[in-house]
């Protein structure tokens, strides 16, 4: 047996490594579920599902591996967006409604931009008015996140009121496709493709230019980049502001896919977002879209097999990723 | 030290024995049921936030589940009551079967994430309090689901039961106040809390506070005295955990009735936060002093709120700021700003005045 993973780990490795398991997981509810056309109606879901809670998770977890600052009022940029591209989109129903597929993408491609627009201003503030004075203290950090985590919840009820916001959605992404006997609603594929090449220009930015280079730098080892002269805290404000923007650009396109959001759509995020993180390894890209994809996929599959364990399901999840990786699946390297 | 006691540390505990004083005498200086209420919440949380402080305070480590134990406790109870009718058994065996699971799930979730990083431990009992709150509000047949649960308490604590009678067999009365089950029920809380929280106060005076404040202090130097930091850090979650579970079963006893609401939602939690905070943390004192002002402000605040939102009644926004409903808005900058500027609180900051160098 101990022979035998000697020799299958290497091949794993080769294979991809911990990258297999969303595959593995897929395969084995391939198995469990049976029916072919459920399964990639199901696994088209989870994907859509795990790449929006990516866009909502990588911020936090690149915040964390740069500047050990976890930010637990982020699930704040994730309501506001939502509930700032619902009332764009409210606003512009005329356009929504309309046959032309041209103001329609404009009508939704301006909600998406007030919302990253959002996004970025309130993660300017939150940063240098909330999260700079606290700096190296993760106690008071928790709190002081905290706080403005109830804050922010308290001004969206403020402005939009307790009563559930419906958010319009353009008329070419209402419906589905039908290939041959299998279903996939428009707004999944279409939440999919937009978040998919978010991803790769992350990964682009981070791999392939000189900022990119830095911050890479900055979360393996901080003050070397800074006795090399850098200036981490400048470059910091701008990483927090991108990650808040992408929060708020995942939460706008959730809104969008729940097409009903209430205020406490915030704190239903944060449980998520912390489990994919925690399962991804903070700090790390590449953790967080395993992370999110995994919990995506379960939550579809489960949800499909044993509704009644659905809720538990990234519980589970995250306590199995523990027991076997107790710093996650990908941690940065620190 | 005990001889030469700063003179902000004398007020703090003369302040703290004047809350002790006002509560045992609430029923009598009271006289309505709203102030008993109020007195009996009061009571309620000191012990929650004193046993929060041993873990925030004290240890150095933030929980989100403080309210999942409670909820634990108040459940336990509740579906005890529920099932085999009001009886001191169902109490008992209510009450310590919900002191049993918070205390497994504690030592779960402590040896599964304590042995890394501070944050991943205040993650990973947020996550596992929200999975309770699903959890309640799903399996209704057991908890009542969003309605909760109503039962009856023991007979002694009835409102209709008389513990003294005079001449004419009515309820009879001491200066004023009916002396019948709703006062036995109080004296009942204000006893247990009581109990606990000298519980609480004795511990963090005892060697093992030692420790805890070592631990806190410096991780890595406690361990290399040679203290097992994993094992004193799930024990005092574990001693916490069960203590907010008791608190529970009293509070689900006073109130005879458990809900989300009441026992588990994460409101609670944002309160034992708000008072540990606004109290002082690390000092067991300032519990009692953030739990009087919070609970005070959480009953009396809104009407004041409610009031002022009228006054503004045509200013755009400004009304919806000042709701009766948003008082937390301002709380929340309240504690913002108090871990800004005051980060010991009300009993850290005054208890070191006067102090000689």
């Amino acid at each position: 047996m101990n022979q035998l993973s000697q020799t299958l780990s290497p091949t794993l490795e080769r294979l991809g490594g911990v990258y297999l398991l969303p595959v593995i997981v897929a395969l084995i509810a391939f198995v469990l579920i049976g029916a072919p056309s459920s399964w990639v109606t199901l696994t088209v879901a989870g994907l859509s599902m795990g790449m929006m809670i990516f866009l909502m998770a990588s911020g936090l977890s690149l915040v964390f591996g740069l500047m050990d600052v976890l930010n637990f009022g982020h699930s704040a940029f994730v309501s506001f967006g939502a509930f700032v591209a619902a009332s764009a989109l409210a606003y512009m129903a005329g356009w929504i409604g309309s046959e032309s597929i041209w103001l329609n993408l404009l009508a939704i491609f301006l909600a998406f931009s007030a919302a990253i627009a959002f996004g970025l201003v309130v993660g300017w503030f939150f940063e240098v008015v909330i999260i700079k004075p606290v700096y190296h203290d993760h106690l008071r950090q928790i709190l002081i996140t905290m706080g403005a985590l109830i804050v922010s919840e308290q001004i969206i009820l403020a402005v939009w009121g307790g009563a559930p916001v419906s958010v319009p959605r353009p008329a070419f992404l209402e419906g589905s496709w039908l290939i041959g006997d299998v279903t996939i609603e428009i707004y999944r594929a279409f939440a999919f493709a937009l978040a998919l090449a978010v991803y790769v220009a992350l990964y682009l930015v981070l791999k392939h230019t000189r900022i990119g280079l830095l911050i890479r730098a900055g979360v393996e080892n901080r003050e070397m980049v800074e006795a090399l002269g850098f200036r981490i805290d400048r470059l910091f404000v701008g990483v927090f502001m991108v990650g808040s923007a992408l929060a708020a650009l995942g939460g706008a396109m959730w809104a969008g896919y729940e097409t009903l959001i209430t205020p406490a759509l915030g704190g239903e995020i944060m449980i998520v977002v912390f489990i994919v993180v925690i399962i991804g390894g903070l700090g790390s890209v590449e953790g967080t879209l395993l992370g999110a994809i995994m919990v995506g996929l379960m939550a579809n599959y489960i949800g499909f097999l044993a509704p009644k364990l659905a809720l538990a399901s990234n519980m589970l999840l995250m306590m199995a990723i523990l027991l076997w990786r107790p710093n996650g699946l990908k941690p940065a390297v620190k | 030290m005990s001889q030469s006691l700063p003179k902000g540390a004398i007020f703090i505990k003369t302040l703290v024995l004047f809350i002790g004083a006002l509560l045992l005498f609430a029923p009598f200086l009271f006289q309505d049921t709203r102030s008993l209420e109020v007195a009996a919440r009061i009571c309620i949380f000191v012990v929650l936030v004193a046993s929060y402080d041993l873990l925030i305070g004290y240890t150095g480590i933030v929980s989100f589940a403080h309210t999942m134990f409670f909820g634990f406790g108040a459940y336990g109870a509740a579906i005890a009551l529920r099932q085999m009718g009001p009886g001191w058994d169902a109490v008992v065996l209510g009450g310590l079967t919900g002191l049993a699971v918070s205390i497994i799930v504690a030592t779960v979730i402590g040896l599964l994430s304590l042995r890394v990083k501070a944050i991943f431990f205040a993650m990973i009992t947020l996550a596992a309090a929200s999975v309770a709150m699903v959890l309640a509000s799903q399996l209704s047949n057991l908890t009542g689901g969003e309605d909760g649960i109503t039962y009856r308490a023991p007979e002694i604590f009835k409102t209709a039961n008389k513990l003294m009678v005079n001449e004419d067999g009515k309820v009879a009365r001491l200066f004023g106040v009916k002396l019948n089950g709703k006062l036995a029920a109080y004296y009942f809380v204000f006893g247990t809390c009581l109990v606990m929280f000298i519980f609480c106060l004795r511990m963090v005076a005892s060697p093992l506070g030692t420790v805890l404040k070592a631990i806190r202090e410096n991780e890595a130097r406690a361990e290399a005295v040679g203290y097992r930091v994993v094992a004193y850090r799930t024990f005092v979650f574990c001693i916490a955990a069960g203590l907010a579970s008791l608190a529970g079963t009293v509070y689900a006893i006073w109130l005879k009735y458990t809900g989300p609401d009441t026992a588990l939602a994460f409101n609670i939690m944002i309160d034992i936060l708000l008072m540990v905070v606004i109290g002082g943390m690390g000092t067991m004192y300032g519990a009692a002093i953030g739990a009087v002002l919070l609970v005070l402000a959480q009953y009396y605040l809104r009407d004041l709120m409610g009031a002022a939102s009228e006054a503004m009644q045509g200013i755009p926004l400004l009304p919806e700021l000042f709701d009766a409903d948003r008082w937390l808005l301002w709380l929340g900058i309240i504690f913002i700003l108090l871990v800004y500027f005051f980060p010991k609180g009300i009993a850290g900051t005054l208890w070191d005045k006067g102090a000689r160098p």
